[in-house]
């Protein structure tokens, strides 16, 4: 069994959500957030996403977007990115690692050899932004050969028609886009999409993340319990640049001050058990 | 039995938007249900008559098309100088720059606007670099009465200030974008990120022919009319076809609608005409063909500025209609396949060109077609006498003469 779905079994067993964060890799520096990617375990990350930097993220909100620029300028590379979760994967086994990015950098690297490289790196899956199920099939036989899962985002603007096909194209989990927009700039009532989610569950048995918008302990609490995960990115991003110097470099709170938010996060997420159904 | 496909270049995009391995929709899922939708209304407008003779009508009576071809015997003349005896060929241009609102930009624009009207849109969006798709955008959009966003790169707005005030006597909202370098890249980034939030009542109006299927495709044939009406005026002046077609390229529209209608004539030779900046052997130019390399940006595949890990780099032009890292789909397979030459033209040489036309023809360019028409001042003198070159006049200059003149240290 994969990482991913071993965890979302063990968590099924728990009665909990998946809490999963993202924070972009080499920012604001390599080193920083390797000892931040170190700890994402320990302060209670069930499901580790790795933005991979890219000039121009189409999908992003402002803090997303510096994030990249911040992460560009120290340096990342996609293989500067797969040794982060090589070194990851030396003090962990179990945590799921999910590479998050735009589909230039992976087409550059070489889409077979990015795969995989990132297999043995030690990731689990592929969220390519760019790449819908129209396009996905220069990237799912490698994806698939190389046992990575490829996670989609489904939008409240996907309908009917158009979700089988999206879920076809689906495997780990789901990313279910809470609102139509950018990340980070709006945030929805989490609690309430119990329906939606459930609507979606009975076109599909992968479990269902929900993300965009989500900042605090008790939206993510929502959400997980809501669905079966709840992702938070732009909020620890937001974190994470507030403890920088005016040069955009890591101040001595930083690591402390990201892990400390992922813990909060963490307690909540897990405090919000799920109604045994 | 099937019935042979004819040998034609004009059949592209196939179904998934390709033309060859280029082009396609490579957009987040947010945006992919109502580029389906865009794409279906857009080939059924093709087959309706009366947004069909809607759209002529404005062309005619709200444009001023057809735009005229002009001999440009005064040039010509002054190129031959120059030229070898019974070398010089004859320079026509294609006047697109007398369309209202002052480039070829408004063709698609009608074009786009009816069709969002069409799809029950309330609000349009555009990005906009020179200026020009910007201005024709709003123009549009308070023709007909619908609220119209303009991104533009921050960088763009302080060199095009003209056309910023234009949109703004016409209603239009100016949005500057400052992230990256703060120019036509950018702003595309931020109309798709607006598009994202606002699906349900927004249309984006893309000015030229980039980004998703069927974009690429539908601003093509929007612009065909260049070509069209271009073809027939030729057969009418000169009674055959030019040698040679000459046509600025940054994202590519004014080129790929004057080309389109030639490419199955197989005797009329294009050249696509790139910024080269400070020169194709610098980094600052925006060269995306002739320096740059097969990537995904803004929703399709195509030649981009890229570095060694997949980033874009940042483009250079003195023209902000042509500072773009990327370039239509199409013309990265006309590329490969050779139907189009691409070259470049540098600042200077656009420089040299825009104040060459402005004295012998009396027609101020803008700084894109002045890259077009530098080519023509290399490549006319080395052609037969009796030989024809035409090239796209897409946009006229008023809107850069404070950037020409600031150049030429000339204060104004």
């Amino acid at each position: 069994m994969s990482r991913i779905a071993a965890k979302f079994a063990a968590l099924r067993q728990e009665g909990r959500g998946a809490l999963v964060t993202y924070l972009q890799a080499f920012d604001p520096d390599r080193e920083t957030y390797r000892a931040i990617l170190h700890g994402l375990p320990a302060a209670g990350a069930d499901v580790i996403e790795v933005g991979v930097p890219f000039t121009d993220p189409m999908a992003d909100g402002p803090s997303i977007q510096k994030a990249g620029q911040r992460a560009l300028k120290a340096g990342a590379t996609a293989a500067g990115v797969l040794d982060l979760v090589r070194s990851l994967r030396t003090l962990d086994d179990t945590t799921p690692v999910v590479l998050m990015g735009y589909y230039n950098p992976i087409l550059t690297y070489g889409v077979e050899a990015f795969c995989k490289d990132a297999a043995t790196a030690g990731a689990d899956g592929l969220i390519i932004v760019d790449v819908p199920p129209e396009e996905a099939d220069e990237v799912e036989p490698h994806a698939t050969a190389n046992g990575l899962d490829l996670i989609r985002l489904i939008a409240p603007t996907t309908d009917e028609a158009r979700l089988p096909k999206v879920l076809a194209a689906t495997t780990g989990f789901i990313y279910y886009v809470a609102i139509t927009g950018i990340t980070g700039t709006r945030s929805a009532d989490y609690a309430s999409m119990a329906p939606t989610i459930a609507n979606l569950k009975r076109h599909t048995d992968l479990p269902v993340a929900i993300g965009f918008g989500i900042r605090s302990p008790a939206q993510a609490a929502e959400a997980a319990q809501a669905a079966d995960g709840a992702v938070v990115g732009t909020a620890l991003v937001d974190t994470l640049a507030a403890s920088l110097d005016s040069e955009g470099r890591a101040g001595p709170d930083t690591v402390k001050n990201v892990l400390g938010q992922v813990s909060g996060l963490a307690q909540a997420v897990r405090a919000a058990r799920k109604v045994a159904a | 039995m099937n019935k042979p496909l004819p040998n034609s270049l004009r059949q592209g995009p196939d179904g998934r938007g390709r033309f060859g391995e280029f082009g396609g929709r490579f957009v987040a899922e947010t945006l992919m249900p109502l580029i389906l939708e865009v794409e279906a209304a857009y080939e059924a407008s093709k087959k309706d008559a009366a947004f069909q003779a809607e759209w002529r009508r404005l062309l005619t009576h709200y444009v001023g098309r057809p735009s005229p071809l002009w001999y440009a015997e005064r040039l010509t003349t002054h190129l031959r100088k120059k030229a070898a005896p019974g070398k010089g060929a004859k320079v026509y241009f294609k006047r697109d720059e007398l369309n209202h609102t002052g480039a070829h930009k408004i063709n698609a624009v009608l074009g786009q606007i009816l069709l969002a009207k069409k799809m029950g849109k309330t609000r349009i969006i555009a990005e906009t670099g020179a200026g020009q798709h910007g201005v024709a955008t709003a123009t549009a959009c308070a023709l007909m009465d619908l609220p119209c966003v303009v991104y533009m790169g921050a960088t763009d707005v302080e060199r095009q200030q003209p056309n910023v005030f234009r949109m703004k006597l016409l209603g239009a909202q100016i949005v500057p974008v400052t992230s990256g370098a703060a120019t036509l890249k950018d702003a595309m980034n931020e109309g798709l990120r607006d598009w994202v939030a606002n699906v349900h009542d927004t249309y984006y109006c893309i000015g030229t022919v980039a980004g998703p299927h069927p974009y690429p495709a539908m601003v093509r044939d929007f612009q065909s009319v260049i070509g069209t009406e271009a073809r027939a005026q030729m057969l009418e002046a000169e009674g055959r076809l030019p040698d040679v077609l000459v046509a600025a390229v940054g994202g590519g529209s004014n080129a790929m609608g004057l080309f389109y209608p030639f490419l199955d004539d197989k005797d009329v030779a294009m050249v696509g005409v790139e910024a080269a900046g400070r020169g194709l052997d610098t980094h600052e130019h925006a060269a995306a063909l002739s320096r740059g390399r097969p990537g995904v940006l803004h929703g399709n595949r195509t030649y981009l500025l890229q570095d060694g890990d997949g980033q874009i780099t940042e483009a250079h032009s003195i023209s902000a209609g042509l500072d773009y890292p990327g370039v239509g789909p199409e013309h990265s397979w006309l590329h490969e396949i050779g139907r189009v030459q691409y070259v470049g033209a540098t600042d200077d040489e656009a420089l040299e060109a825009f104040q060459l036309c402005s004295r012998q023809e009396g027609i101020i360019p803008a700084l894109e077609p002045a890259h077009a028409l530098a080519h023509v001042i290399k490549a006319a003198p080395e052609m037969p006498a009796d030989s024809i070159m035409l090239m796209n006049l897409c946009g006229r200059g008023d809107k850069d003469i404070f950037t020409v003149a600031k150049h030429l240290g000339e204060n104004i």
